[in-house]
């Protein structure tokens, strides 16, 4: 682990934070000069494919290999009867965090048993990626097929209460709830239901391997580098600092790419079983089969109110799905322990194991379905009162922590509902369902809470200035797309008083400094507040540097009393810049750094992690938030929905980058409305079998489907948070199926509890 | 996908000879629907006659008014074709609420009509289908169906023929033209595609050596006032769920001529013969329309999931004829 760092307190002059600056990437990536993981030029590159198992649970009888191995141009067939071994997984520990990069605990190839419809039995390596396919087709697999268990409604009533763990509370009791529920003038009492979701990220898992004896480089579509290289390290027992992991540009992963999953060990394997460097693309079919998605769940959402729509009752369970073969349980109830003041809280979270491939996070794992229960239940509610549904959340919004009293770092929904409805329009809707109409078209309006807890994780960075002015940043974070190097570039020009066009940002590769996953909404905040006080260190080392000469105009000054402008520090007119500092020491540059990737200094900064972690757990509940409003039409006769107008206006503390803030939300509301309408991974419970796996058949809204979408934001610093910002990642999916349901209501006077709201259910 | 053998034909006799003496060969077009195929193991043809060469291009005005359409034409030039949209604006709407405009862009009318099901066990090589592996069985009719046919299945098969375009030349009585080494034949679009029965592998009339040389509309003043409706789980690149193809005309309150197809809900696109009776004379009211949609959709048999499309395609029907009852045609 990594180095945690409390915010500076340093009041940084804002020039580039906060404006819409281009991404540094932009022209690479639209001009195709950006190099993916399945584009990394290799000498002699060969190509791998996978055979997937064509039942949920057994054992392999036999593996005809033969016709497979005929095909021009394969190199090998490794099956688990020619597979080198491999050490399995370690157990998931809770503490280091790293244990969670696994997807599944399968040992792939070291294992003649089958633990669910799709799971990788054999891989192919071949010289060109289509005789690898075409020869994955003819390997023959007989089993001897085991009693399985896969249909999750079926398996609902058998659940079992979830684990709970120190970074994952699960569940609550304060009060009676139930009783409350049952003494309440007005309830009501809901069950709700969600669908497997597939993340569907553009570029496919892909890996690229390559051993020189113990020696091992991966380009990997991953959302973790040092989770992977240390992973690896443990599987393929070599030494971790012999493994470098390169993933400077990933095509999305929202969660799919942040454990390990078959496709990447499997390459790794084929690299050294074949002595040759290996490629592997996964069909978009492969991903479907190999890689977790997000739990389909069974929600029961609870609320009891006195005659004033003050809530006395909150109760939300929920039952998930993991694999028998690993997957963590997702934290369905986590936005109900701080949306709303209830007396008394009831939360539980229950799971099933089947024998499917493990679940794994997908963009805000447990809030982007739990919220749409949450926010369904109190427009029920509020409908039940004759309350307008706003009305009753500012009703029930807490001062503190309704479950233990603690302070919220920042809190401003009641701002964001009044900024939101007041630009939507929403006093012009008339609260009767079926009451607004255009034409052949139903028009309804809803709103949601969208609410996701905020996390900071350690980071190392090394700064470094050189005596030309320029300033190179390293630090082994992600980026998929956020848009990472270019907000850390802002942060770095801020904090120095440097034009932004003169950082540089490296990162994406394990030879740089251990820094936090993509991943939770945590890293930009994560990054920054390293980087924030790396920079104070430069400055301070380049201070030093400048009263070491005794010629220096800066001679007698505290850091304190200047300025970091123009490339240098300043006092009013009085002062130098750095180039001239390093010049007149003679230095060719100066480095800062923050946090050690040594042994002892990852163990270090695991336990300032931790202890961070519990110090603000005690003191803070920190969440982004925000207010989704939109309008649906719904054809009056065939059941269409059809969203036509969004606005979010969100509570995210200070944003960096307003350009890419506002496109990583609105690609979150997207998602949602997915969610909310159309998206649903078809698991065959007579099989375990996924029957949609492609993009033809699982339907992500297509740009038809999406309207234009508004996002405003409160653009007002965390006081707890590094330059006050908090994470956008997930915040924008939460909450948006839930007002869809609502408007979906508000148009057709029809409740849809399940997920997606397809015409069918509204005939 | 399997290796095979790849030809190619630059005219027509060229063509059907090369598949007369290869009978395991399969003709190539824009190779949408082929290709997909033989990259998920279904098809596997040991030959490929590629044909995008042949001159079968054309859109032609027929002397009696009709058009023929080269069976080489791509779906997207055929939508945008002037005749097309002032004469059958429902083929030009089908054509384009039909997959995506790179899809469009590649199919072509021949391959549009030879299309095969969505049916996601048919694609899936270790379902049971009677479609793909004659005597193995349905796991559609237990399983995912929310998508599949009403109207002309059996208990062999519960698949829905999925192209747009079909159902529109279905209600314009268009005349597929075949060609082989034994000559020429005419086989009319509703014959054309054959319901599934007890033989469900068996899905159209073509010999296995004939080519689809031309698609011919026959001259239909009524089709100048007809509009395609689709309903569908997205606003675009999905198939339907219950689409509608009609033509009406009414002369003093009354149905004189009309002209009505299903698509999404059967075996095959569906000619709407017993609504068209139905409506031929009645007068040109909401209640006359739901009656001709209740008497089409009354031998209609839902499954597990797809029940509701009963009640969909008569609203759909109803919605469609009412709309060019009072807005007219689509241009």
């Amino acid at each position: 682990m990594t180095q945690v760092q409390n915010p500076p307190k340093v009041d940084v002059p804002t020039r580039y934070v906060g404006r819409s600056i281009d991404r540094v990437d932009g022209v690479v990536k639209t001009t195709g000069q950006a190099e993916f993981t399945a584009e990394v030029p290799y000498p002699d590159i060969t190509h791998a494919a996978m055979v997937h198992s064509t039942i949920a649970r057994g054992r392999i009888t036999a593996i005809d290999t033969a016709a497979a191995s005929a095909v021009r141009g394969v190199i090998a067939v490794i099956t688990h009867e020619t597979a080198p071994p491999m050490k399995p997984p370690v157990p998931v520990n809770m503490v280091n965090m790293e244990t969670l990069a696994s997807g599944s605990t399968v040992n792939y190839l070291n294992t003649d048993e089958v633990f669910w419809n799709g799971q990788p039995v054999a891989v192919v390596v071949a010289d060109t990626p289509y005789a690898a396919h075409e020869a994955a087709a003819l390997v023959r697999v007989t089993y001897d097929e085991l009693p399985s268990t896969l249909d999750f409604h079926a398996e609902v009533p058998n659940s079992v209460p979830q684990p709970s763990s120190m970074i994952m509370p699960v569940g609550a009791d304060k009060g009676d709830a139930e009783a409350a529920l049952a003494a309440a003038a007005v309830s009501v009492d809901l069950r709700f239901s969600t669908p497997m979701h597939h993340h569907n990220a553009i570029e496919p898992h892909a890996t690229t391997a390559s051993w020189d004896g113990d020696r091992l480089t991966v380009h990997d579509a991953a959302q973790a580098i040092t989770w992977l290289q240390k992973h690896l390290a443990h599987k393929f027992s070599v030494p971790v600092e012999g493994i470098r992991v390169i993933a400077p540009f990933v095509g999305g992963g929202f969660g799919g790419k942040g454990m390990i999953w078959p496709g990447t060990i499997l390459t790794v394997m084929a690299a050294r079983v074949t002595g040759r460097p290996v490629r592997m693309v996964l069909t978009r079919e492969a991903v479907y089969r190999t890689v977790g998605a997000r739990t389909p769940s069974v929600q029961r959402v609870a609320l009891g109110a006195d005659a004033d729509g003050h809530l006395t009752s909150l109760i939300h369970t929920s039952v998930t799905q993991t694999g028998n073969v690993g997957g963590m349980p997702e934290p369905v109830t986590s936005q109900s322990r701080y949306v709303y003041a209830a007396d008394n809280i009831l939360l539980k979270q229950d799971v099933v194991r089947l024998d499917q491939v493990s679940n794994t996070p997908m963009r805000a794992p447990g809030e982007a379905i739990g919220t749409y229960a949450l926010e369904v239940a109190v427009d029920e509610l509020a409908a039940k009162l004759g309350v307008d549904p706003i009305e009753l959340r500012l009703r029930n919004e807490p001062k503190t922590d309704p479950l233990h009293g603690k302070k919220f770092s920042q809190r401003r929904l009641t701002e964001a509902y009044a900024r939101g409805a007041e630009q939507f329009g929403w006093a012009d809707r008339t609260p009767e369902p079926g009451s607004m109409r255009d034409g052949k078209w139903l028009v309804g309006m809803g709103v949601a809470t969208a609410f996701f807890p905020q996390l900071q994780l350690g980071a190392n960075v090394v700064v470094r200035l050189s005596v030309d002015g320029t300033v190179v940043v390293r630090s082994g974070f992600q980026e998929m797309g956020m848009g990472g190097a270019t907000a850390q570039a802002q942060i770095t020009a801020d904090a120095l008083g440097v034009p932004y066009e003169s950082v540089r940002v490296e990162y994406g590769d394990t030879t740089m400094p251990i820094a936090p996953m993509a991943g939770g909404s945590t890293q930009t905040a994560s990054v920054a507040a390293s980087l924030l006080t790396a920079c104070e260190k430069l400055k301070k080392s380049l201070l030093g540097l400048a009263k070491k000469s005794g010629s220096s105009p800066l001679t007698g000054r505290k850091l304190e009393d200047l300025t970091a402008r123009d490339g240098g520090l300043f006092a009013g007119g009085v002062g130098e810049t750095y180039a001239e500092i390093l010049a007149r020491a003679g230095r060719p540059s100066i480095d800062a750094t923050v946090g050690s990737d040594t042994k002892l200094g990852q163990l270090a900064g695991n336990l300032r992690f931790m202890s961070k972690f519990m110090l603000d757990q005690r003191r803070w509940v920190k969440a982004s938030s925000g207010a989704q409003f939109c309008e649906v039409r719904v054809d009056s006769e065939t059941g269409e929905v059809r969203v036509s107008r969004w606005l979010g206006v969100f509570d995210v503390g200070t944003v960096v980058n307003a350009k890419m803030a506002r496109s990583q939300l609105r690609g979150g509301i997207v998602m949602g409305i997915g969610m909310a309408l159309s998206e649903e991974t078809l698991v065959d419970p007579r099989t375990g079998r996924i029957m949609n796996p492609s993009l033809s058949e699982y339907h992500l809204p297509v740009h038809a489907d999406i309207p234009r979408i508004d996002v405003e934001y409160l653009d007002d610093p965390d006081p707890t948070m590094p330059l006050g910002l908090r994470g956008i990642g997930e915040v924008g999916i939460t909450g948006v199926a839930g007002a869809i349901a609502n408007a979906v209501h508000h148009a057709t006077g029809r409740r849809v509890r399940d997920l997606p709201i397809t015409l069918d259910k509204l005939l | 996908m399997r290796t095979f053998a790849y030809l190619s034909a630059d005219d027509v006799a060229t063509a059907v000879q090369a598949i007369s003496t290869e009978p395991g060969a399969k003709f190539l077009g824009g190779g949408t629907n082929l290709v997909d195929l033989m990259r998920e193991g279904v098809e596997h043809p040991d030959t490929v006659i590629d044909i995008t060469r042949l001159p079968l291009t054309g859109v032609e005005e027929l002397p009696d008014g009709g058009v023929r359409i080269g069976a080489l034409v791509r779906n997207s030039d055929l939508a945008g074709d002037r005749l097309i949209r002032g004469r059958y604006p429902m083929l030009s709407q089908a054509l384009l609420t039909g997959a995506s405009a790179q899809l469009r862009n590649m199919a072509t009318v021949g391959g549009n009509v030879l299309q095969r099901t969505r049916c996601a066990y048919f694609y899936d090589g270790t379902a049971a289908c009677n479609k793909r592996e004659p005597g193995a069985g349905c796991d559609a009719i237990g399983g995912f169906n929310r998508n599949h046919a009403i109207l002309g299945t059996s208990e062999d098969c519960i698949a829905t023929h999925p192209s747009d375009m079909c159902v529109a030349l279905a209600a314009l009585d268009a005349v597929v033209e075949v060609e082989s080494v034994r000559g020429k034949r005419r086989i009319p679009l509703v014959d054309f595609h054959l319901l599934p029965g007890g033989t469900p592998q068996v899905e159209t009339a073509l010999e296995a050596d004939e080519l689809i040389t031309a698609v011919e509309l026959p001259p239909s003043p009524l089709a100048a006032t007809s509009r395609y409706r689709k309903v569908r789980d997205r606003a675009s690149y999905a198939f339907a769920l219950v689409s509608v193809a009609a033509a009406l005309e009414v002369a003093d309150g009354t149905v004189t001529g009309v002209r009505l197809a299903l698509g999404g809900v059967a075996a095959k696109p569906w000619r709407a013969y017993e609504a068209e009776r139905v409506l031929l004379g009645a007068p040109a009211t909401e209640e006359s329309f739901r009656l001709a949609a209740e008497a089409e959709l009354a031998p209609a048999v839902g499954r597990s999931q797809n029940e509701f499309k009963i009640e969909l395609a008569k609203r759909a029907v109803v919605a469609t004829l009412r709309q060019l009852l009072t807005e007219g045609g689509a241009a």
